[in-house]
């Protein structure tokens, strides 16, 4: 199955019957690779002129044979909707390597790996259809917030800076042949804003429609984004997009997210994702959480009819998604409330003029 | 007001166009006085707040951006939508652009036309805002109800059909003119807004109304008291029709029904239109009434009768700067140096933002305002700080920070800077991703006092240890502060601090850095401080490595592989200068006493230190010297008189390991081989960095082809020891009794210590020359070591029989072995001799059941009893497995 706009009305089709995994982590299995140095530089980029390990999105292009080897493995696990290796392949994000001018490969050849993993997996499996979601990352930079303590009316980036490095990832997502666009670990508001802001205008340039998925990010025990926001101000803020989820991930493991999932689940008119991490990290920074206890989490969510995708972030591997995959399969999707139609505003807290 | 308690209060004081005093402050770029602006509106209840910066006098563009941006930075004014209103599209374009939350435009309109409208609507549909819509068409603004409904109809059409414009987003400001001016088309203006109200609710579904309310009254400038009740009665009547929110001084609205009842009859009249004298009427009587406007709307001050410290903790936790100067003043008057308010007060108010930042009350941009308030304090602090130095500019001391390599995550960081610059530290911020030698080249150019590593990824968490691996390689001898997310108290402590022998400080926020810095460049603080976290965290590795042990173990195939490696091939055993038994049956006690071991001795009392310094202890310094000179007295009886008569036996015979055994071949009784069986570390060894250790590991195995040796040990104080103590029980002499055990153990323990020594340097000989003095002998800096069964190396207890075997101890030193294998008498000590100078002391730790199972199979004896004997080192519940 080649053609985008049947892949798409396949993907609503299913997200009608059944809640719809997402992968887990792409960061946590490649460091398990251990890789160093020359394997992020490989050939290519061996005289590069500044050190460029732990830019994961750059193995896209120099180790593709890890990159594809995960999808396949969380696809082999259950996942429906496969994120692309592009989490930091913004210009913004990649000027920390000196790697602007890759953003748009990068962003390509990463959708086209998972593309090809996909159709393998179909190829082998006929009629099982799998999806590529093009990810679009935070950037390492806050629109809302000034990085300079002594200047707060100051500000490291731009929504319009912002604005044009996303078009150009949402386009090498497109052309690499994403199924849908997945603005991800949205910290700052604004920042996710600007993304889709930027998704609106490529899609319109491009005559197409694809569906857009919003997953933000409570950074702390607050229940606040990082720019401040509360989940239902988050929601507000971005739902002019009309997304095809609206979600949260990372920071926290499943059972501190659940009273915002609960939260999101009132509010939202569309699906609702989540993918949490495998708990939360010790003290070493490691994922103790196991597949089962995952599991049994999420399993509760999707029992109480909160949820219409689920999957994994930081620290989940494919046995989590296999876990989960399981664990909800034959659980009714969510369905979405019915809500009077009324002016929804935000500022760091959501205001309904009813 | 209940009917008008769903009314929305929209902010107007935001508004260069309305507030003379918010222009003159934006002009003068007087931003924190403009937010002031800007709160006060917010703590008067406006819900949203309106932001116009529409002046000649302006680059609006420009003053709108800055002016958002700072609001987004203060968290109790950014709690509400914004309203960006401005006539020019590029300005307000450019206010959006800085919004995170979903706010209002105000406004666009049909003034030029559909074209133009549209276009915008649909920039507003991907900026994602509510908009306000101008009753406002090619031909000019609507005045007439019927206008009115006019231009809102066409818009809505244009809105909902044409832009597919979410219709709940759209809010009619149909236009509130002025009445009362004396011309008589205007008399009808607020019933016509009334009107259009109504009929906007009838057609236009979902449709919200505004106006902006002060025009209504603005024909009686000057007198608030009588446009305040306009405004009241507009509002009563408005919002009855329909109207949803408007743009008002929400500190200023008075109560419909307390408006005194003339004023608020004339001012209807006007209002509604009732009557053709009705501003004639008002007029009249307006005068009366000026001045003696409502109570001036009180903010919550209570906070400001506190005594100061509370003030400033007060004024830290909501990031207040309006008093912060008259109270660090008051509290620089009340302390004796002006440091002390910023140690004191100032950093005790930052600790309780620290914590409910960790208890998440408070969230970041919150935090970030209190550091300001605090810089405002400091700042003004300083003066006196350096009046103080007699013109000296001293800082506090140089900090090095920076993100480290791999990681580019620096907003903490950043924020711990500017804290710590606000505390008169001088900083150096090397910025994100900074290689581990350019820290260090840098901390010892510009020769800083502290270093501070930043990071958020896990993965820094190991290029941190990596730094200070180096900064100990590199001989760095200055304080290393670990702060960022993923960090832990405990990850310092037990990966980062044992690799750096300097002061290494876990940094748990911003919060906390000054009080760290603070005390590690104080004189007088310093060392104190840094010992008491080195212990804490010494402790707490202790206690991790001890939960450690309790969980990940290595199967025993995987700790076999991991053995201890000595170098067979290049050693050469030393054979015994007398091989097989020595027996010594009576030793001068004289000569033990120069390897006496006195702690231990002081230990038995209940009294901890380091001798001889315990002795001049503060606080048990007498105790020790009287107990001392009590032992000393009779030590000096014991010797003279003879009381004990120590035995012992030493035998080296030759050796091979076997696995985990060693076997002691030819046996020295001719017959089967003697077995000495030993257990091996299970303990989890993160890429085998250590070896999981066994006592056969430092016997040269049989594959060697080397014929290696093992030596073994039992001595006695001698059986008097116990009858004397038996026998000053039986005279109730307690402390005498316990005394000359006390006493009878060091006697044991000196002469264990001077056998050993005797057997490396005469009997096996393998350490002729040495040299070492009792201190060193105490710190086991000797050749060899010679553990004890039923101590941490060999816990088996039931080992002892087989040295008992072989040593023939009993008939030699007079010592049995109970049922438990315990000696008797108790002053005796006995172990093996192990003569390689890599064996080293260890612990067992805990071990797996697949280890006892082997090791009760090789030394033929039922799991059970070896589980029984081998308890405390189980790692598992030895209770038979159901099923």
């Amino acid at each position: 199955m080649t053609d985008r706009k049947q892949r798409i009305a396949l993907l609503k089709q299913r997200a009608e019957k059944q809640i719809l995994i997402l992968d887990g982590a792409m960061g946590t299995m490649i460091q398990k690779h251990k890789l160093e140095e020359e394997d992020y530089r490989g050939e290519r980029f061996a005289n590069w002129k500044q050190d460029i390990k732990g830019n994961n999105d750059l193995l896209s292009l120099t180790r593709p044979d890890i990159i594809k080897d995960i999808h396949l493995q969380y696809i082999a696990a259950g996942a429906d909707l496969n994120g692309t290796n592009t989490f930091s392949a913004t210009t913004i994000a990649q000027a920390d390597y000196g790697m602007e001018s890759l953003a748009y490969e990068i962003n390509y050849e990463s959708a086209k790996l998972a593309r090809q993993a996909c159709d393998e997996w179909e190829a082998a499996h006929p009629g099982d259809v799998r999806f590529v979601n093009g990810a679009i990352g935070p950037t390492n930079r806050t629109a809302s917030i000034s990085p300079d303590v002594n200047n707060p009316g100051y500000r490291g980036v731009t929504f319009d800076q912002l604005c044009t490095a996303y078009k150009e990832a949402a386009n090498g997502l497109l052309d690499g042949g994403a199924d849908t666009l997945l603005v991800e670990t949205i910290f700052d508001t604004l920042n996710a804003k600007a993304a889709l802001f930027a998704i609106s205008e490529v899609l319109e340039e491009r005559g197409e429609d694809v569906p857009i998925m919003i997953s933000g990010t409570i950074t702390d025990a607050s229940g606040r984004t990082l720019s401040g926001q509360t989940t239902e101000a988050f929601y507000n803020s971005v739902r002019h997009a009309k997304p095809f989820s609206i979600g949260l991930n990372c920071a926290l493991g499943a059972a501190q997210l659940r009273p915002y999932v609960v939260e999101l689940s009132r509010v939202a008119e569309c699906r609702v994702s989540v993918y949490p991490n495998a708990g939360l990290p010790n003290e070493f920074g490691e994922y103790d959480q196991t597949d089962s206890e995952m599991a049994a989490l999420v399993r509760e969510w999707a029992e109480s009819g909160l949820i219409n995708l689920l999957g994994g972030c930081c620290g989940t591997t494919p046995p989590h998604i296999r876990a989960i995959t399981d664990a909800v399969k034959g659980c009714a999707p969510r369905k979405a409330p019915k809500l009077t139609p009324k002016m929804r505003l935000s500022g760091l807290e959501p205001f309904d003029a009813a | 007001m209940t009917q008008i308690s769903r009314f929305i209060n929209i902010g107007e004081r935001t508004n260069v166009a309305g507030s003379i005093k918010f222009k003159k402050l934006i002009v003068e770029e007087n931003y924190e006085a403009a937010l002031d602006v800007a709160r006060e509106q917010v703590e008067n209840g406006a819900q949203i707040i309106d932001i116009n910066m529409d002046d000649a006098m302006l680059d609006a563009e420009t003053a709108m951006v800055n002016f958002i941006n700072l609001v987004a930075a203060e968290p109790d004014i950014a709690r509400v939508p914004i309203m960006v209103d401005s006539s020019k599209w590029n300005v307000i374009e450019a206010g959006l652009k800085c919004l995170q939350g979903k706010g209002i435009v105000n406004s666009i309109s049909l003034k030029e036309g559909d074209e133009p409208f549209i276009r915008q609507a649909n920039l507003l549909r991907r900026y994602g805002a509510a908009v306000v819509v101008m009753a406002f068409d090619e031909k000019g603004q609507a005045d007439t109800v019927k206008r009115k409904i006019e231009i809102c109809e066409r818009s809505y059409r244009v809105l909902v059909d044409q832009v597919g414009f979410p219709p709940e987003d759209i809010i009619f400001d149909p236009n509130i003119f002025a009445v009362a001016t004396g011309i008589e088309e205007h008399d009808n203006y607020a019933v016509d807004f009334i009107e259009a109200c109504k009929l906007i609710k009838e057609r236009l579904p979902y449709a919200k109304i505004s106006g902006g309310v002060s025009n209504v009254s603005f024909s009686f400038r000057g007198n608030n008291p009588v446009r305040e009740a306009m405004h009241s009665v507009f509002l009563y009547h408005a919002v009855k029709a329909g109207m949803d929110m408007g743009i008002v001084n929400a500190g200023q609205l008075v109560v419909y029904e307390e408006i005194p009842a003339e004023l608020r009859e004339r001012v209807e009249d006007v209002i509604l239109n009732r009557r053709s004298d009705a501003t004639d009427r008002l007029l009249e009587i307006a005068d009366k009434y000026k001045g003696t406007g409502g109570p001036e709307k009180k903010v919550d001050q209570e906070w400001r009768k506190k005594p100061v410290n509370e003030r400033l903790a007060h004024a830290l936790i909501n990031g207040i700067t309006e008093f912060v100067e008259e109270d660090t003043e008051e509290a620089r008057l009340q302390a004796d140096k002006p440091l002390h308010v910023i140690e004191g007060p100032l950093m005790d108010g930052m600790n309780i933002v620290g914590d409910l930042f960790g208890a998440g009350k408070m969230f970041l941009p919150q935090v970030v305002k209190s550091a300001r308030v605090m810089k405002k304090a400091v700042a003004y602090l300083i003066p006196f700080i350096e009046e103080e130095k007699q013109g000296k500019r001293e800082t506090n001391g140089k900090i090095l920070l920076a993100t480290v390599k791999g990681d580019v995550h620096d907003i903490g960081k950043n924020i711990v800077g500017v804290v710590l610059q606000c505390n008169n530290f001088e900083v150096l911020d090397l910025g994100v991703m900074v290689p581990t030698q350019k820290i260090i080249e840098t901390a010892k150019a510009e020769k800083v006092d502290i270093i501070g590593l930043s990071g958020l990824i896990t993965p820094s968490l190991e290029e941190m240890t990596y730094v200070a691996a180096e900064m100990q390689r590199e001989g760095l001898n200055i304080p290393l502060l670990i702060g960022g997310a993923t960090t832990s108290k405990v990850h310092t402590a037990v990966k980062i601090a044992p690799n750096y022998n300097k002061a290494v400080v876990y940094v748990i926020d911003a919060s906390r850095a000054v009080g760290v810095a603070s005390n590690l460049v104080s004189e007088t603080r310093r060392d104190v401080f840094v010992k008491e976290l080195h212990d804490e965290y010494v402790a707490m590795a202790e206690r991790h490595a001890a939960q450690q042990l309790q969980k990940k173990r290595f199967a025993l195939t995987d700790a076999r592989a991991n053995k201890a490696q000595l170098d067979w091939e290049n050693y050469t055993p030393v054979a015994p200068a007398k091989p097989g038994l020595t027996v010594f049956d009576d030793f001068d006690l004289a000569d033990l006493l120069a390897r006496f071991d006195w702690k231990p001795f002081f230990e038995t009392w209940e009294l901890h230190g380091r001798f001889p310094a315990i002795l001049d202890d503060e606080v048990v310094g007498e105790t020790a010297r009287n107990l001392f000179a009590d032992a000393q007295a009779m030590l000096k009886r014991i010797v003279e008189e003879k009381w004990f008569t120590p035995r012992a036996v030493v035998g080296i015979w030759p050796a091979n390991s076997v696995g985990d055994d060693i076997e002691i071949t030819p046996a020295p009784d001719g017959n089967e081989p003697v077995v000495i069986h030993t257990l091996r570390q299970q303990m989890f060894r993160e890429n085998n960095k250590r070896p999981n250790r066994a006592l056969a590991d430092y016997i040269a195995p049989k594959e060697s082809g080397k014929t290696d040796y093992i030596g073994a040990f039992a001595v006695t104080a001698g059986p008097e020891v116990e009858t004397i103590a038996k026998r000053l029980e039986a005279e109730n002499d307690d402390y005498n009794a316990i005394l000359v055990k006390a006493l009878g153990d060091r006697f044991a323990e000196a002469f264990a210590e001077t056998m050993h020594e005797k057997v490396r340097r005469e009997i096996w000989a393998y350490a002729r020359d040495e040299d070492l003095t009792n201190d060193d002998l105490i710190g086991e800096k000797y050749q060899g070591i010679r553990p004890a069964p039923g101590y941490p190396a060999c816990p088996d207890h039931t080992e002892k029989g087989t040295l008992w075997k072989l040593l023939n101890a009993e008939e030699n030193t007079g010592v049995s072995l109970t049922e438990s294998f315990a000696m008797t008498p108790t002053a005796s000590v006995s172990g093996f001799y192990f003569a390689n100078p890599d064996a080293k002391y260890f612990g067992l730790g805990k071990i797996e059941r697949d280890q006892v199972e082997d090791y009760a199979n090789r030394k033929g004896m039922d799991l059970a009893v070896a589980e029984r004997w081998l308890a405390p080192n189980l790692n598992y519940d030895p209770r038979p497995l159901r099923g």
